[in-house]
């Protein structure tokens, strides 16, 4: 593979809408999907006169999340005032923290079992809380400039994670954010749903390039309007040699140009310049007089600490430790949800075996849910009932593909797995029926035992068919042992 | 006879418990002399003489059904028009507001309300509570009861003027750098300025956050005590509003105070005070003297910078808190249609001179609406605050400017807590010149800035200031005497007001009315 001309540098701003039932400084639900403001009161909507209050809960949520981001909590943080004109904006401002942010300092680790890229650790430089906007919307039909706005999600409380620009490519920028919203949900403080806006992304990136001169840094350019983590990927897969092109054509580097806001046009799959007037802004942030600053004491740091549990880097390892399970699968189980591990791990602490657990579970489980678009909580079958199964495969009362049946019949029925094996006339086949029904088997076909007589040992898998049809219960690897010693042995 | 609104609320709450005179007779004694004299004066913006009527008849009735009744039991109030009432238009003294109506009343509205006051009107102020003379209304300026053509003060004029033109015995004013004080001390009645967090703010719309405080406005300091008590405290809607118990104010009002210390400001007595008001002031500490206080010189060495550390902090909440007035969600919109051709013809002009650089200058039409509703909707001293506040906060002047007077604020409010250590009030003249003519500072900002001098640096600290009669000029245009106190010492402001008013009759003259 050719070497790069350039590395490329990212760094991720994500805002994450958090599960508080009311708003940040009101009572007003955050519910989404409401008809349009019918969820504001005087004080979300800016009205002369009404003042916030600050929201607990999203304080808490907020302190949570910054510890699984191993973030710093300092003492004392406070509330600022972000002023800026827009329609989306009712009072002209947003409540923001500027200087004193709630946390600050973290890191969150990455890695790809598939070995892509080298483990990494990004450094988070700050998490802090801010009240949404409304939301716009555009009528864009020819000479009618109109548009309406949406209060209902002003206000609503949403965490900004800010990462240092330790990413350096399209997939590991991807990874990140898969895995914040894995821990997200793992402490149940977002949805994280990116086509309700309850988390957002905007990407900053740009080029490190070798020069005879020495190390370049590119300008860099702040992408936005990205609705998945695919878009993300290909935003920033176009976006870099786009800049490297720039970078050919101009020469310019860091500090040269202001920074460049462009937006990601999923339809035409690139990225276009934003008009220069919408980026230039100095928002004159000043602390929020209608607000007392927000102390948190040590307690209430350690107790939220207590509440975290155990995250998915913890599980993943745990997995790995107790059930044997190599990378690749306890990332399998792991990304599937807190739910989900604790199937399975009920289905291996029951079974005793951890790896035939992960593959039943990954394969058998995992394709009925997804078949479904169901969730674990919706599965047929309990983690004792599959785990009795998996015994008996174990015990090699049935092979695994009979098991399938057995499984399928268990999901069916919702019955338990003795009865369904009972049901399917499922028992222990008695060695000496075996052999008896290999010996009339090859009586019957002389010219597969000659095949297999002069090397074409594959030519038995016709034998083993006949006698899963005479016999069900039949183990095929039995079948398959017992004829060729008849055959072989013989000679 | 003396005529209803001759008498104090006191006196004519007493008069309603004994079943002497009701509720309905004395706010409609209220409104007969708002309608005699207010053409002349224009206190008020709106009276509400039907709702009022109906409320107080209400009290009535109850009051004769044995009922129990709030401890305002059927007195008439006057809000200003800064503070919200449900369902009544609420304009600030702006164009911008005009059409305002709030869908909720203010806490301390509601606390009125619960109080059994009635809501007798809204009054006249400065635009959003800028100003000192109340000259700033966008709809009409107001008259001082005492000279017509003498300013109220302001930038609570209304509230003041209706309350000295016995129009109201009580009015809600508010106050960010001497709005309630300097304009009681200019129409010669009681003005108290609470300590921040005392009153909630919730409805009062924001001039200055950290600095607005609402308070009564009354003839004596008893009566003072009495609006007071009903307003204050804890608001779990107001972060800012302190969960501090409430004292009784109204039953201890007339308990005296010994072994009083009072600080005589050293700073006070410097160029630019009015010698009569110097003069009337020696007097008044004189009739304290002879109560028994103390007189100490004290010492607060920053308050030269308190001008111009409020002329940077208060603008510069100002200038977000009035952000909101856009014409996209609140306030006056200007005329699209005519703004959009407007926009449009200014682009073909500009292409037709091949002006490409001004083509792609020219305004969006949200930004033009912005610009244009806020150039049509504000006041000449309105903006000019809010452009002050702009620049100080902007990138590159906001340490110079916003983050220095955070920390001569501190000094300030550090030089109160020296001086309290010694002393129990702070006292002195509450203006350096008694009421001035119309007109004649409306074009010298800074000399209005000016009159601020002795009462900005109780709200930059956060503490408590009464002004009250002291005396009156050769003319006979009224003189305050202005005291402070420390934080939440609400009660000590109000008890030696009320010794004070015990043995002078300052607070007793009455303007003439044509």
């Amino acid at each position: 593979m050719n070497a790069s001309p350039y590395e490329i540098v990212v760094g991720l701003e994500v805002h994450v809408q958090l599960k508080t039932r009311s708003k940040l400084f009101c009572r007003c639900s955050t519910q989404f999907g409401a008809p349009p403001n019918t969820q504001t009161c005087p004080v979300c909507i800016g009205m002369p006169g009404a003042l916030p209050v600050m929201n607990q809960e999203a304080i808490r949520l907020a302190i949570k999340t910054a510890l699984a981001l191993n973030c710093e909590i300092p003492a004392f943080t406070k509330w600022d005032r972000k002023n800026y004109y827009y329609p989306d904006l009712p009072k002209g401002y947003q409540i923001s923290q500027y200087d004193l942010p709630l946390s600050q300092h973290g890191f969150l680790e990455i890695q790809d079992p598939k070995g892509r890229f080298p483990a990494r650790r990004v450094r988070i430089i700050r998490a802090h809380l801010e009240e949404d906007a409304g939301k716009s919307m555009h009528d864009e039909a020819a000479g009618q400039a109109d548009s309406r706005i949406d209060l209902n999600r002003a206000g609503t409380p949403l965490l900004e994670i800010v990462s240092h620009p330790d990413l350096r490519s399209p997939l590991e920028a991807k990874a990140y954010l898969t895995e914040l919203k894995l821990l997200l949900g793992y402490l149940q403080v977002s949805d994280c749903n990116m086509q309700e806006g309850s988390l957002r992304v905007d990407a900053n990136i740009n080029l490190h390039l070798a020069t005879p001169d020495g190390p370049v840094a590119t300008p860099i350019v702040e992408v936005k309007n990205m609705n998945s983590f695919r878009a993300v990927e290909r935003a920033l897969a176009y976006e870099a040699p786009r800049q490297y092109q720039v970078w050919l054509e101009t020469g310019q580097r860091l500090g040269d140009v202001p920074k460049q806001t462009r937006g990601w046009d999923d339809q035409a799959q690139l990225t276009r310049a934003q008009r220069h007037k919408e980026e230039s802004s100095d928002y004159r942030y000043f602390p929020d007089p209608d607000l007392v600053p927000v102390r948190i004491t040590a307690q209430q740091v350690d107790a939220l600490r207590r509440e975290l549990g155990e995250l998915p880097a913890q599980l993943r390892q745990r997995l790995e430790a107790t059930y044997g399970l190599d990378p690749y699968d306890s990332d399998v189980l792991v990304n599937q949800g807190r739910e989900l591990v604790d199937y399975f791990i009920a289905v291996a602490d029951a079974s005793g075996d951890g790896k035939r657990a992960s593959n039943w579970v990954q394969q058998e489980v995992l394709r009925y849910l997804n078949e479904q678009s169901a969730t674990i909580d919706r599965y047929p079958v309990g983690p004792a009932a599959l785990a009795e199964l998996l015994a008996a495969v174990a015990q090699g009362l049935v092979d695994t593909s009979r098991g399938r049946e057995v499984l399928q019949y268990m999901v069916e029925r919702g019955v338990g797995a003795a009865a369904a094996m009972q049901h399917l006339g499922i028992q222990a086949v008695d060695s000496s029926e075996l052999v008896r029904l290999c010996q009339e088997l090859l009586a019957a076909n002389p010219r597969i035992v000659a095949d297999v007589r002069s090397g074409k040992q594959q030519a038995i898998g016709a034998l083993v068919g006949q006698a899963r049809k005479r016999s069900p219960n039949a183990n095929p690897a039995e079948i398959k042992r017992i004829c060729l010693e008849l055959i072989l042995g013989t000679e | 006879m003396s005529s209803l609104t001759d008498q104090t609320a006191s006196e004519l709450l007493e008069r309603m418990r004994s079943g002497d005179v009701s509720a309905e007779q004395i706010a409609a004694a209220c409104l007969d002399r708002i309608a005699r004299h207010d053409p002349a004066v224009g206190a008020f913006l709106r009276v509400g003489g039907d709702e009022a009527l109906a409320a107080a008849a209400d009290v009535d009735r109850r009051r004769r059904g044995g009922q129990a009744v709030g401890l305002l039991g059927g007195l008439p109030v006057a809000v200003k028009d800064l503070i919200c009432v449900r369902g009544q238009v609420t304009t600030c003294g702006s164009r911008m507001l005009a059409n305002f109506v709030p869908p909720y009343d203010a806490t301390v509205v509601e606390r009125l309300r619960a109080a059994d006051g009635v809501l007798l009107g809204k009054t006249n102020l400065d635009e959003f509570g800028m100003g000192g003379s109340t000259e700033n209304s966008a709809f009409h300026p107001t008259r001082n009861p005492w000279d017509l053509e003498r300013i109220p003060g302001g930038s609570s004029g209304g509230a003041a003027a209706c309350v000295a033109a016995r129009m109201a015995p009580l009015s809600l004013g508010t106050d960010t750098g001497g709005s309630i004080r300097q304009p009681s001390a200019l129409c010669g009645v009681v003005g108290l300025k609470p300590t921040y967090g005392r009153v909630s703010r919730f409805g009062l719309v924001a001039f200055a956050s950290s600095l607005d405080q609402i308070g009564p406005l009354a003839r004596t300091a008893e009566d003072a005590a009495l609006l007071l008590e009903a307003i204050a405290g804890h608001d779990p809607r107001d972060s800012t509003s302190a969960p501090a118990p409430v004292p009784p104010y109204s039953q201890t009002v007339r308990q005296p105070l010994s072994g009083l210390r009072l600080g005589r400001v050293r700073e006070h007595y410097g160029e630019g005070l009015d010698e009569q008001l110097a003069a009337a002031t020696e007097q008044a500490l004189d009739v304290y003297r002879s109560l028994g206080a103390q007189i100490r010189d004290v010492s607060l060495p920053h308050s030269r910078y308190a001008i111009a550390t409020y002329y940077i902090i208060a603008p510069c909440e100002a200038s977000s808190n009035l952000a909101r007035y856009d014409g996209a969600h609140y306030g006056h919109r200007t005329d699209e249609r005519q703004m959009r051709a407007d926009l449009r013809q200014e682009q073909r002009r500009l292409e037709a001179a091949g002006d490409t650089a001004g083509v792609d200058q020219l305004d969006t039409p949200l930004v033009r609406l912005y610009r244009q509703s806020r150039a049509e909707g504000f006041g000449a001293e309105v903006k000019r605050r809010i452009m002050l506040g702009t620049y100080a906060l902007s990138a590159g002047y906001y340490d110079a400017y916003y983050l220095k007077a955070l920390k001569t604020r501190r000094l300030i409010r550090g030089d109160y807590d020296q001086a309290f250590a010694e002393v129990d009030l702070i006292v002195g003249p509450c203006t350096p010149t008694a009421a001035f003519p119309l007109g004649a500072k409306l074009n010298d900002p800074l000399a209005m800035y000016l009159g601020d001098l002795y009462t900005v640096g109780t709200n930059l600290a956060g503490l408590a200031g009464i002004s009250i009669p002291c005396g009156a000029t050769r003319e006979g245009w009224p003189i305050g005497l202005h005291l402070q106190a420390p934080a939440f010492e609400e009660d000590r402001l109000l008890r030696a007001a009320y010794m004070f008013q015990q043995v002078t009759a300052w607070h007793q003259r009455r303007p003439d009315l044509p």
